[in-house]
């Protein structure tokens, strides 16, 4: 089989990595650009969110490049991923492509649809080397994560501007070449030691921004921007509320979710809305709890438990006095714009450290 | 010896009219908006024979619109941001708003996430409300969801009789299926409301729906596809409605498809939706698209920015596209013109006659 999937930041390298041992053709997306945004855009209804329409340009790539499978899997309401899978199929055999589609409900929800679906892809091999390489895969995805997390913080101290991000390219193309256990391992090593020769000040104490919203804007750094590496570079640092790991940890396996941001959100929002309504409005809580100076808001144009979340933002920006950027995404929104907005919000925040600095003094 | 009896008599009288005018009636505001249009007699009743005095904010105008716009984010679609406008319209004329949490009414499907969110939108909306009865409307897990959700309502305003509760549960469900059979005739929601609580007879709007079988062989037929909140609510959407009627076209919308009809569908689609209207109007168009000849066009209003009608309107679009029925999708805003819309409707009416004809004639 020749399977094609969607691109999702660090998940990409993972996916390809996981098809391969179970001898698959894996056609890897590049990472989405523009045109492939434009080319989703103008298959998909007009209101489905940008990740609907992201993926599906890369669909549309992918197929062109005789993928004749795709992957992928969402949740079971009350949010729209779930409903992507079908949707998806739908346009593409309308627009006449011949392909497998092999989509995941989330196991505990639809058991014996899953075991199917995983059956399907795991052909002849056995559950035990399933397991096997499904574990090799989360390790790599810990180091990529672990990546992350040292870029996010290394970048706002660098002392030469755009070494992280070099940094960062490199040690993500050796952990891409890394594809058995030991290999893993040892590129771990050497790509964090190839993160921490990049050098940086570690006196400096620079603003904290805590981001928060919908899945695939966070991760994708093509779907916002770059949002992460511009923070970084105007001396901010950044922390996601989802990192794969954890991820996987909380929302994959268990219906239940991340527990804590839900129940610091009762308050506020006593119902799951889907998505990740409900975390969102619990991260707000908890950056604030824990000193940050500003949290953003990522999420498509359209996002419904977004929305939600947002109409509670102006009474918990107030009740745990930490500011709050909105940014929603569609395929009109501009860099430029979204660049003015971010150095305001900087400003805003470096404003009120030091006054409260000041008053602290 | 009478006369002191007649005495005690009177101040017996007026002392417990004077107790019962301190115990002043309990009001409580129902929003004419979102689920008011396919629950209200089921509410209403409910709360009435509880003890509770029920007010109705003012049909959606101008003034509840711009409220609304004011308060709530502007990503919000319409229905919710007028929703809001009535919450404000009821706020300082009643004791209680009720705006249930609706979850789940079929046991099955949830409502868009709009839905499940919106008593925590209002009350952070950033203006003083009453007290709100958000209480939880699920009818998914266990049996007695339904009552449940009557218990807690009584609750939340203080009616602990359980024989009364009960009576008031049995009344309510009783208006509420005569309200589906009405709605099912082919009389409007508000009519519909209407000739439940007795201001009209349904006679009155007799000539409506299927009464008119035979002639309306004859007539283009028009699929209105929406949300009965949209729809209804010819504010939000521009008269549609009233505005085909007047281009002398027959009008179905889903409430007159037997709901037994329309699950048939959930079997026959692939993937159904996770909400309890869009599946509804998804099934609805279904169903009428599978009775061939029944309709010559779908019109499919949708509010902008809905998330879950981008997917419902692209299923309708390519399932229209698949059975040769013309089909047109109107996005409503607060800017919408009542022209434009006037606009869109004649051209895609002219179109269906001239269809109906050159079919006649081939
Ligand atoms: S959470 Fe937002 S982006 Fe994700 S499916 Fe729902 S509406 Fe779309
Ligand atoms: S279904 Fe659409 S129109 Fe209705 S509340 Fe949800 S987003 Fe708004």
């Amino acid at each position: 089989m020749k399977v094609a999937f969607g691109h999702m930041g660090t998940l990409t390298p993972i996916m390809e990595m996981i098809l391969e041992d179970l001898g698959h053709e894996a056609i890897t997306p590049n990472r989405p650009t523009r045109q492939t945004l434009a080319l989703g855009a103008k298959h998909a209804p007009e209101f489905a969110c940008i990740p609907f329409k992201i993926v599906l340009g890369t669909y549309l790539e992918c197929l062109k490049l005789g993928a004749d499978t795709l992957v992928s899997g969402g949740g079971y309401g009350p949010c729209r991923a779930g409903l992507y899978g079908e949707l998806h199929r739908r346009i593409l055999k309308d627009l006449g492509y011949e392909f497998d589609f092999i989509f995941f409900w989330p196991p505990l929800k639809k058991p014996f649809h899953f075991y199917k679906q995983l059956h399907k892809l795991k052909g002849h091999h056995s559950w035990v080397y399933l397991w096997r390489i499904i574990k090799k895969a989360y390790s790599k995805l810990a180091v990529l994560d672990d990546l992350e997390m040292m870029a996010q913080r290394i970048r706002p101290r660098e002392l030469k501007h755009g070494s992280t991000s070099k940094g960062f390219e490199q040690a993500m193309d050796m952990m891409r070449q890394a594809k058995t256990g030991p290999e893993i391992a040892s590129a771990g090593e050497e790509a964090r030691a190839l993160m921490q020769k990049v050098p940086f000040d570690d006196t400096r104490q620079p603003l904290k921004v805590g981001i928060i919203g919908e899945i695939y804007v966070q991760l994708e750094p093509f779907a916002n921007y770059f949002l992460e590496e511009q923070l970084g570079h105007m001396g901010v640092e950044v922390r996601r509320s989802i990192y794969l790991t954890s991820y996987t940890r909380h929302d994959i396996l268990s219906t239940r979710g991340d527990m804590g941001s839900r129940t610091l959100a009762m308050p506020y929002l006593a119902q799951k809305v889907g998505g990740h309504g409900q975390n969102s409005v619990g991260d707000i809580i908890r950056y604030a709890k824990n000193g940050y100076n500003g949290v953003i808001q990522l999420a498509p144009f359209s996002c419904i438990p977004e929305i939600v979340a947002k109409s509670l933002v102006p009474r918990l920006s107030k009740d745990y006095s930490i500011p709050v950027l909105t940014i929603f995404i569609d395929e009109q929104t501009g860099a430029a714009g979204i660049q003015t907005r971010l150095e305001a919000f900087v400003d805003l925040m470096d404003q009120r450290r030091s006054r409260s600095l000041l008053v602290g003094a | 010896m009478s006369q002191t009896s007649l005495c005690l008599f009177c101040a017996f009288i007026i002392i417990f009219t004077g107790v019962k005018y301190l115990k002043r009636q309990i009001k409580v505001g129902i929003p004419r908006a979102l689920s008011y249009y396919t629950f209200y007699p089921l509410w209403r009743v409910f709360l009435e024979k509880l003890g509770a005095g029920v007010v109705v904010s003012t049909a959606t105008n101008r003034k509840i619109l711009e409220e609304g716009i004011k308060e709530t984010v502007n990503d919000a679609c319409i229905p919710i941001k007028v929703f809001h406008g009535h919450v404000f319209d009821l706020a300082g004329r009643v004791d209680f708003i009720f705006i249930p949490r609706m979850i789940s009414a079929d046991g099955k499907s949830t409502f868009c996430p709009k839905f499940l969110g919106l008593p925590d939108m209002v009350r952070f909306a950033g203006v003083a409300l009453p007290v709100l009865i958000d209480v939880r409307y699920n009818r998914k897990g266990f049996p007695g969801g339904l009552l449940r959700f009557f218990l807690a309502v009584a609750a939340k305003i203080g009616m602990r009789n359980p024989l009364t509760q009960i009576y008031a549960a049995i009344c309510a469900i009783h208006k509420q299926k005569q309200y589906q059979r009405l709605l099912l005739k082919g009389l409007k929601p508000l009519e519909a409301i209407e000739v439940i609580f007795g201001q009209k007879k349904s006679h009155d709007f007799a000539g409506k729906g299927k009464n008119q079988k035979t002639s309306s062989e004859k007539r283009t037929t028009v699929a209105l596809l929406g949300y009965p909140y949209a729809i209804y609510d010819s504010f939000i959407s521009a008269g549609v409605y009233d505005k085909l009627v007047r281009l002398g076209v027959e009008v179905i919308t889903f409430e007159q498809i037997p709901l037994k009809e329309m699950r048939r569908f959930s079997k026959i689609m692939p993937q159904n939706f996770f909400w309890y209207y869009s599946n509804q109007v998804c099934w609805a168009g279904l169903y009428l698209l599978e009775q061939k000849s029944s309709i010559d066009g779908i019109i499919h209003i949708t509010a902008f920015g809905c998330g879950p009608d981008a997917m419902v309107d692209k299923t309708l679009e390519l399932e229209a596209k698949y059975a040769g029925v013309p089909f047109l999708s109107l996005t409503i805003d607060e800017h919408t013109g009542e022209g434009g819309v006037q606009t869109r409707l004649e051209a895609f009416v002219d179109m269906l006659h001239a269809r109906k004809t050159i079919n006649r004639a081939g």
